[in-house]
């Protein structure tokens, strides 16, 4: 099909040092007493929607904002825990801006834009700068100086940190941000709102369409820019570490608008997170990378063996990681471990009744540290292991297992974090750009700040400034079309008076796409996968109960909205991986892969990001492809050995 | 286990709500309370009745959306816990369990088990914050902090603001909950410029919602998930008389 769309990446040239200054330089700017004319909608409060609305509003922008929750302090971001990367070399470990850009783009597997990472790598110092002004109580040595440790996929320390609650304290900085400008009257805050459509008018974002999720009552609100900071859509998956209420639907109704969606089939497998405990299990438990740092992972030499693990001698454990990889050892990064924890159960050698976990140890550093030294750096999380296994993790080692945790796909964006829709913006996790086919751990966090403090406060000013934007009202007809689509599809849902329940089918999905589309995905299983899922659909569209009614808080209304939207979505999923044959980061292929396992790239082939265009459910999607190129860090088959 | 509980059922803010009986069998000591609530919602659904609304997000302990009082219990029985938290080999076969939403004034009843603690928000609005400009901070080991200066912070700074505190106290006072924020700011060289101010500000809009006054039961700090210590009350309350006396900008 030809293309309608020229992926312009509107990525600056020149030496890459000076690409993002120069840019910024160039930027179209909107004079500082015209900036409250412009209204901003900023969908989701979470690290990008919260530093965005905070920070544009600082600028004189008219910003309104809408989440889920009933408060913006509980976006998905507040249960990161490890930490944040930042290229500051205090540790004087040899640590640059370049040497973060370099590792981001190998951690990524090649698979991510050179330019925007730099910028990523440019502006995370920034960060911390900015979070240590608010008040967030990072982590210190006692000199007073902040203090660092080490994530996966790096040789430097570089993680900033906040105990186990990184994520907490960096939300809640961007939420006391917001709070200053909310107090001022600069930001609108909607809380308990769930945007549900898109409106565009002669092609440029103007508006969306909300759910009030108490009254139930359709709003409408219009705006001269549109930011998505929506987060990841894992919970495809049904069980992830995502929070409950993250889900796809306010990138997909922009994909169905015309935004074209990148990379979906990118996404993260985290190692270390609590294995499934049963059927009723309704989320999984990560246990944070930092963790890595002084546990040791291993399961017995021999299969089977049914010894709990503080009884196993130690010539009889293997360190599969120290083993496979002596220069990264058990910090690898996230896909690599994740897979070797996989090959380990695969051929037998699981641990637990389920044989599907292995052992994250802390033997070595309490017999090392003293077991008050290993409290005081993770007490958070091993106080969480404790109460949902009901075992202690000083005195047995940990049985963890690899789980779904992040999202590198999304949304389209070029340079500006503009989609393909303009004036439509796309912000953190709900974006496609900086992790390519990998994320190193402690850089969304990172991502999620740069997009929303530093990034769209320059970019917004391009689209603003140059589109020759017509004031319009929400009285416009093209709201009151979508208005009227969004509420067929509501009391269709609540009509069809179905034999099951929203969550059966979602959980449906999620095993169709964990036994398909998880961490090893052949041709004739994502084809296995295509069909299961229309067919899922199709049952639900026919078979789903949703009690109650839609002028009420009605939680299964909600959440079959976003079942609905996760089973369209999770086609396109299944097709972008059948159609990338290579491997490549979290992307496993297991036809495409080395002597040793490993994911083996196919550059002639797959070096470009892959976009599809929406042409109706069920129907093919249209691929468009931005190729990439990679000037400054030489393609290279990933080592960590 | 088989389980019988006893549930606030409440259409909505204006309705009158009662206590509704279920029965639940069924119920796995490793499920959480909130996989049992699915559970029962589940069976619900199967029946034709709607399920039991309750907030819910991160199911780890950390947002701070879940809560409901289980026989009279802040968050159920176990200390530092979160209602997310709470796993069922807590309870036993036959156990009867009487689960409400948090009763304050200030947080009045929406649906069910969900409350509305929009009032958190308008505390923190009114000075729970740092007034730095993005983009102007100067370099972060600029000014040190001693270790355990940033330690106490912290231990205030993780409140989660779930409201069991004030559902704990007798009162219904949102002492516990402000003064984290005040505690945790004062601890900080960053919080001292606006330290009049915020407290000042903050204390007067705690008022103004409508939450009780502190007679010191120290209820809410036994109910909190994250053992947010009780001392921030005791510091709120100097920061507060210090305030009005050195004061020049009042509120
Ligand atoms: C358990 C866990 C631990 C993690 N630890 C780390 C870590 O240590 N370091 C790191 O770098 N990364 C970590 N991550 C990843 C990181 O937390 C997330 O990628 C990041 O926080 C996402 O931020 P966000 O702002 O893009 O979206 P989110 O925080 O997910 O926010 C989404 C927002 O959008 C709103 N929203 C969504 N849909 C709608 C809609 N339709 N209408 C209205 N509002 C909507 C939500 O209400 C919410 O406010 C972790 C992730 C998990 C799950
Ligand atoms: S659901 Fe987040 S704290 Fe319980």
């Amino acid at each position: 099909m030809s293309s309608q769309f020229k992926l312009d990446s509107a990525c600056p040239s020149g030496p890459i040092e000076s690409r993002w200054d120069n840019h910024r330089f160039e930027m179209k700017q909107v004079n500082p007493a015209n900036k409250r004319k412009f209204k901003i909608l900023v969908v989701g409060t979470g690290l990008a929607g919260g530093s965005a609305a905070a920070t544009l509003a600082e600028l004189g922008y008219n910003v309104t904002s809408l989440c889920i929750q009933d408060s913006p302090r509980r976006a998905h971001s507040i249960a990161a825990q490890g930490g944040i990367n930042a290229a500051k070399n205090y540790p004087n470990d040899g640590d640059s801006i370049y040497r973060l850009f370099y590792d981001t783009v190998k951690g990524g597997d090649f698979r991510a834009r050179e330019s925007n990472v730099y910028r990523l790598a440019q502006v995370s110092n920034n960060i911390i700068d900015q979070a240590n002004a608010q008040g967030v109580p990072f982590a210190r040595e006692y000199g007073g100086h902040l203090a660092n440790r080490s994530f996966g996929g790096a040789q430097v320390s570089r993680t900033f940190y906040a105990r186990g609650a990184t994520g907490q304290q960096l939300l809640l900085g961007a939420y006391s941000a917001m709070n200053r400008q909310i107090h001022a009257g600069k930001i609108d805050m909607r809380t308990r709102r769930e945007m549900l459509d898109l409106v565009t008018i002669d092609g440029v974002a103007r508006g969306v369409i909300c759910r009030n999720l108490i009254t139930g009552e359709l709003e409408r609100y219009a705006a001269d820019a549109v930011l998505l900071c929506t987060g990841g859509y894992g919970n495809v998956f049904y069980l992830s570490t995502n929070a409950k209420a993250s889900n796809v639907t306010a990138s997909w109704r922009a994909h169905k608008r015309g935004a074209l969606f990148a990379n979906p089939c990118f996404t993260q497998i985290h190692p270390t997170c609590i294995p499934v405990s049963g059927d009723h299990q309704s989320k999984l438990t990560l246990m944070s990378e930092s963790l890595r740092n002084d546990g040791r992972i291993w399961t017995p030499k021999e299969r089977d063996d049914g010894r709990p693990g503080d009884q196993v001698p130690e010539d009889e454990r293997d360190y599969y990681l120290e083993r496979r990889y002596p220069a990264f050892g058990n910090l690898v990064p996230r896909d690599v471990a994740s897979r070797a924890a996989k090959e380990r159960c695969d051929s037998g050698y699981g641990v637990g009744n389920s044989k599907q976990a292995v052992y994250l140890d802390f033997k070595d550093a309490i017999a090392r540290d003293g077991e008050d030294a290993v409290r005081a750096k993770y007490g958070n999380l091993f106080h969480m292991y404790e109460k949902i296994t009901d075992e202690n993790p000083y005195q047995r080692p940990m049985r963890i297992f690899p789980a779904v945790h992040y999202t590198m796909g999304g949304l389209w964006v070029d340079y500006n974090l503009q989609s393909t829709i303009p004036g439509l913006f796309v912000l953190g996790e709900a974006n496609f750009s900086d992790h390519g086919a990998n994320r190193l751990g402690a850089s969304a966090l990172m991502q999620g700040l740069s997009d929303g403090y530093f990034v769209i406060p320059a970019t917004v000013c391009g689209h603003l400034a140059g589109a020759n934007l017509q004031p319009v009202t929400t009285s416009h007809e093209a709201f009151a079309a979508v208005e009227h689509e969004v509420r067929e599809k509501t009391d269709k849902l609540l009509s069809i008076g179905g034999s099951r329940s929203v969550d059966s089918f979602h959980r449906e999905l999620g095993l169709t796409m964990w036994d398909k589309c998880g961490m090893a995905r052949s041709e004739s299983g994502l084809r296995e996968a295509v069909d299961k899922i229309r067919g899922i659909r199709e049952s639900f569209w026919g078979d789903v109960r949703v009690l109650g009614e839609s002028e009420n808080l009605n939680q299964s209304l909600e959440k079959a909205g976003r079942v609905a939207d996760f089973l369209e979505f999770a086609e396109t999923f299944a097709v972008d991986a059948l159609h990338r044959s290579e491997s490549c980061g979290g992307h496993f292929r297991e036809e495409s892969q080395t002597e040793e396992g490993e994911a083996l790239r196919d550059d002639e082939n797959f070096c470009y990001a892959a976009a599809w265009e929406f042409q109706g459910v069920g129907n093919d999607s249209t691929l468009h492809k931005e190729d990439l190129s990679f000037d400054y860090v030489k393609l290279a088959q990933r080592s960590y050995k | 286990m088989t389980l019988n509980l006893r549930i606030w059922r409440q259409k909505d803010s204006h309705a009158e709500g009662a206590i509704e009986s279920y029965e639940l069998p069924g119920v796995s000591s490793d499920m959480s309370f909130l996989e049992m609530l699915d559970i029962l919602n589940e069976q619900l659904i199967g029946k034709g009745e709607e399920p039991v609304s309750f907030d819910h997000d991160c199911r780890e302990g950390v947002c701070g959306s879940c809560g409901a009082m289980v026989n009279g219990q802040v968050h159920g029985p176990d200390t530092e816990t979160t209602l997310c938290q709470l796993h069922m080999r807590r309870f036993k076969d036959g156990d009867t369990l009487q689960v409400e939403p948090w009763r304050s004034a200030a947080f009045p009843v929406l649906k069910d088990l969900v409350v509305d603690r929009s009032s958190f928000d308008r505390i923190q609005q009114a000075g729970g914050y740092v007034s730095v400009a993005t983009g102007s901070p100067p370099d972060a080991n600029s000014v040190p902090i001693p270790k355990d200066d940033a330690e106490a912070a912290f231990d205030y700074a993780e409140c989660i603001g779930c409201g069991g505190c004030v559902a704990a106290c007798p009162n219904g006072a949102a002492m516990l909950f402000t003064a984290a924020k005040v505690a945790h700011l004062k601890k900080l060289p960053q919080g001292q410029p606006e330290r009049e101010r915020r407290v000042l500000s903050m204390v007067d809009t705690m008022d103004k919602e409508g939450f009780g006054a502190c007679t010191n039961h120290y209820e809410c700090t036994a109910a909190c998930p994250k053992g947010v210590p009780i001392d921030a009350i005791a510091t709120m309350n100097r920061e507060y008389l210090r305030a009005t006396f050195f004061s020049k900008e009042g509120v």
